[in-house]
């Protein structure tokens, strides 16, 4: 009985500790002990359920520690050999993983009920089930948004003509089964059992397919809160507190995560998963007449080194051609040579929000540079010339002018208040949004064509001669 | 009816379901953009408190039941890789930030 209330008591402590590490992580002078106090409390929470009292259990104790130390190492290497930029896609496949155990626990209820003739009430039905929709959609659709940000698939190519509607219809489908099985009970349908997983799988991928570009961290975040509510309802299976404690902090932290996301982009999360963005701005005006004026490599570096502050705006491209240590050399010329340098950072900059001090905090920027949204725009109307690597929609002044745009009203970097605007970019392609940008024809504005990382390095050298 | 009897006999869970949510809403509500990334990765980490599922799936298997040791043994690694995968890549990002204070 001592032994069962110190195992209570180590599942309490888990489950304080889960709640502390989310609150540590929200600050940025704590954020890295809580995450060792969660690492901790999920370790005792592991030995808790490893030495817990049960009756009759074979414990199988060989294999349990072969499953830790092979997954430990495999989650361990994986974690430390992964590159900064690749961040947000290992993320989303830990995660869908996560949401594979559940699927695999809910599976082995169902298979044990129907090999040893016992059957679940209906409230167990409904949880299994539940389980097994929600942990089926994290995996696939985790695994789907690896897939994206990696670059394996490109975004929209299986998306099907009225894609919402089909995922609707999916979507009612399994309810339908889910409903059947509840009603014939889980021991008389196997078949449908079967089939209901295997739509769950299928709606994973089909909830992520039409999703792309700007708007896969809310989905990451989303299938984060999707995996959390996925262990909660595992953990109700279990009848264990300290998984449905952890799982259900995830799961709201998630939502909230998700929605505070959606906000810096002015959108609601229904839009963002309808995907009904791209493709888009019907009023987008016509550029043909404008012209594009383009600035060389010599003319951009005496600017920039004779200039009193410049500040860069970094975005996706800059993640993309890993440009960060080179973005830094050039800072660092500039700053020997008295120029303030700052930079300002989008909420969504980047893959996810805050990637982009992540990659820029790699490069050893100092923190106090790293500008906010409303302190960017503070210092860009004071700025001589704003820099933009590999930026485009976050840039956009059709985002405060023009209300036919389909970013109307997404809070933008004023970057045209400064002097000068230099452009970093690729190509002409317009960005993830798949809308013109009226900035690269803005009279302030001048182009510097090519790979982020080549510019720059360019711009090192030309810098290096003045 | 069902719902009704479920309700009434599970009255403390929906109760801590409830809390618990409560409380994930409000511990995060304000925080910083830098952080959003981290925090989603170390909260990724905490989901993998699945993985107690599936030590309890496996501790309490037949020894020659196969195909439930297998379930769970793969369960248990996915779980791990998940959790300590989640929080060592948590690290490596934040400790990025500690660097320069």
């Amino acid at each position: 009985m001592v032994f069962q209330f110190i195992i209570y008591l180590a599942y309490l402590f888990g489950a304080l500790t889960f709640v502390w590490a989310l609150r540590m992580l929200s600050s940025p002078e704590t954020a890295r002990r809580g995450n060792i106090v969660g690492a901790i409390g999920m370790g005792v929470a592991i030995l808790a359920a490893m030495v817990a009292p049960m009756n009759g259990a074979s414990n199988n104790y060989i294999w349990i520690i072969a499953a830790l130390v092979v997954g430990g190492w495999i989650g361990i290497v994986a974690s430390y050999r992964v590159k900064m930029t690749a961040m947000p896609q290992m993320v989303a496949v830990f995660n869908g993983l996560g949401g594979a155990c559940a699927v695999l626990l809910a599976a082995s209820e169902i298979i044990n009920a129907n090999s040893f003739n016992y059957t679940p009430n209906f409230a167990q039905t409904t949880n299994i089930l539940f389980t097994l929709l929600v942990g089926g959609v994290t995996f696939t659709g985790s695994m789907l948004a690896y897939a994206k940000l990696e670059e394996l698939l490109k975004d929209n190519k299986f998306v099907l003509p009225k894609h919402a509607i089909f995922n609707l219809v999916l979507l009612v489908v399994i309810l339908a089964m889910g409903i059947y099985i509840l009603v014939v009970g889980l021991d008389n349908s196997m078949l449908m059992a079967v089939a209901f997983a295997v739509l769950s799988l299928l709606y994973g991928i089909s909830f992520v397919v039409p999703i792309g570009g700007a708007d896969m961290p809310v989905v990451i975040a989303l299938l984060n809160a999707f995996s959390g509510i996925s262990a909660m309802a595992a953990g109700i299976i279990y009848d264990n507190r300290i998984m449905i404690v952890g799982g259900i902090l995830v799961g709201a932290s998630g939502v909230i995560l998700a929605m505070l996301m959606c906000q810096a982009m002015n959108r609601s999360l229904l839009n963002v998963l309808v995907g009904g963005f791209g493709g888009g701005g019907s009023s987008a005006k016509a550029a043909g007449d404008q012209v594009v004026r383009e600035i060389s490599l010599n003319e951009s570096a005496i600017q920039l080194f004779y200039s009193q502050s410049v500040v860069f705006v970094p975005g996706y491209g800059l993640a993309v051609a890993q440009a960060q240590k080179v973005c830094k050399e050039v800072d660092d010329i500039l700053t020997a040579n008295g120029v303030d340098v700052k930079y300002a950072i989008h909420p969504v900059a980047g893959r996810m929000p805050g990637h982009m001090n992540v990659l820029l905090a790699e490069a050893d920027v100092p923190y106090p540079k790293l500008l906010d949204l409303d302190d960017a725009n503070a210092a860009l109307a004071n700025a001589d010339i704003a820099v933009i690597i590999g930026a485009n929609d976050v840039v956009n002044p059709a985002a405060e002018d023009d209300p036919g745009s389909p970013i109307y009203g997404m809070p933008v970097l004023k970057v045209w208040d400064a002097k000068h605007v230099i452009v970093l970019k690729r190509s002409m392609r317009s960005g993830y949004a798949g809308i013109e940008n009226p900035l690269f024809f803005h009279k302030k504005t001048r182009m510097l064509f090519g790979d982020a990382k080549d510019t720059l390095t360019k711009l090192t050298s030309e810098l290096k001669t003045l | 009816m069902e719902f009704i009897q479920f309700f009434n006999e599970n009255i403390v869970l929906i109760y801590l379901l409830i809390f618990a949510a409560i409380l994930g809403f409000e511990v995060i509500s304000k925080v910083p953009t830098v952080l959003h990334t981290p925090l989603m990765s170390g909260s990724n980490a905490i989901s993998g408190v699945v993985i107690i599922g599936a030590i309890l799936l496996l501790r309490t298997a037949r020894s020659d039941d196969y195909l439930t040791l297998s379930l769970g043994f793969i369960g248990v690694v996915l779980g791990m890789i998940n959790a300590a995968g989640g929080f060592a890549v948590t690290n490596r990002m934040l400790e990025m930030f500690k660097k320069k204070k």
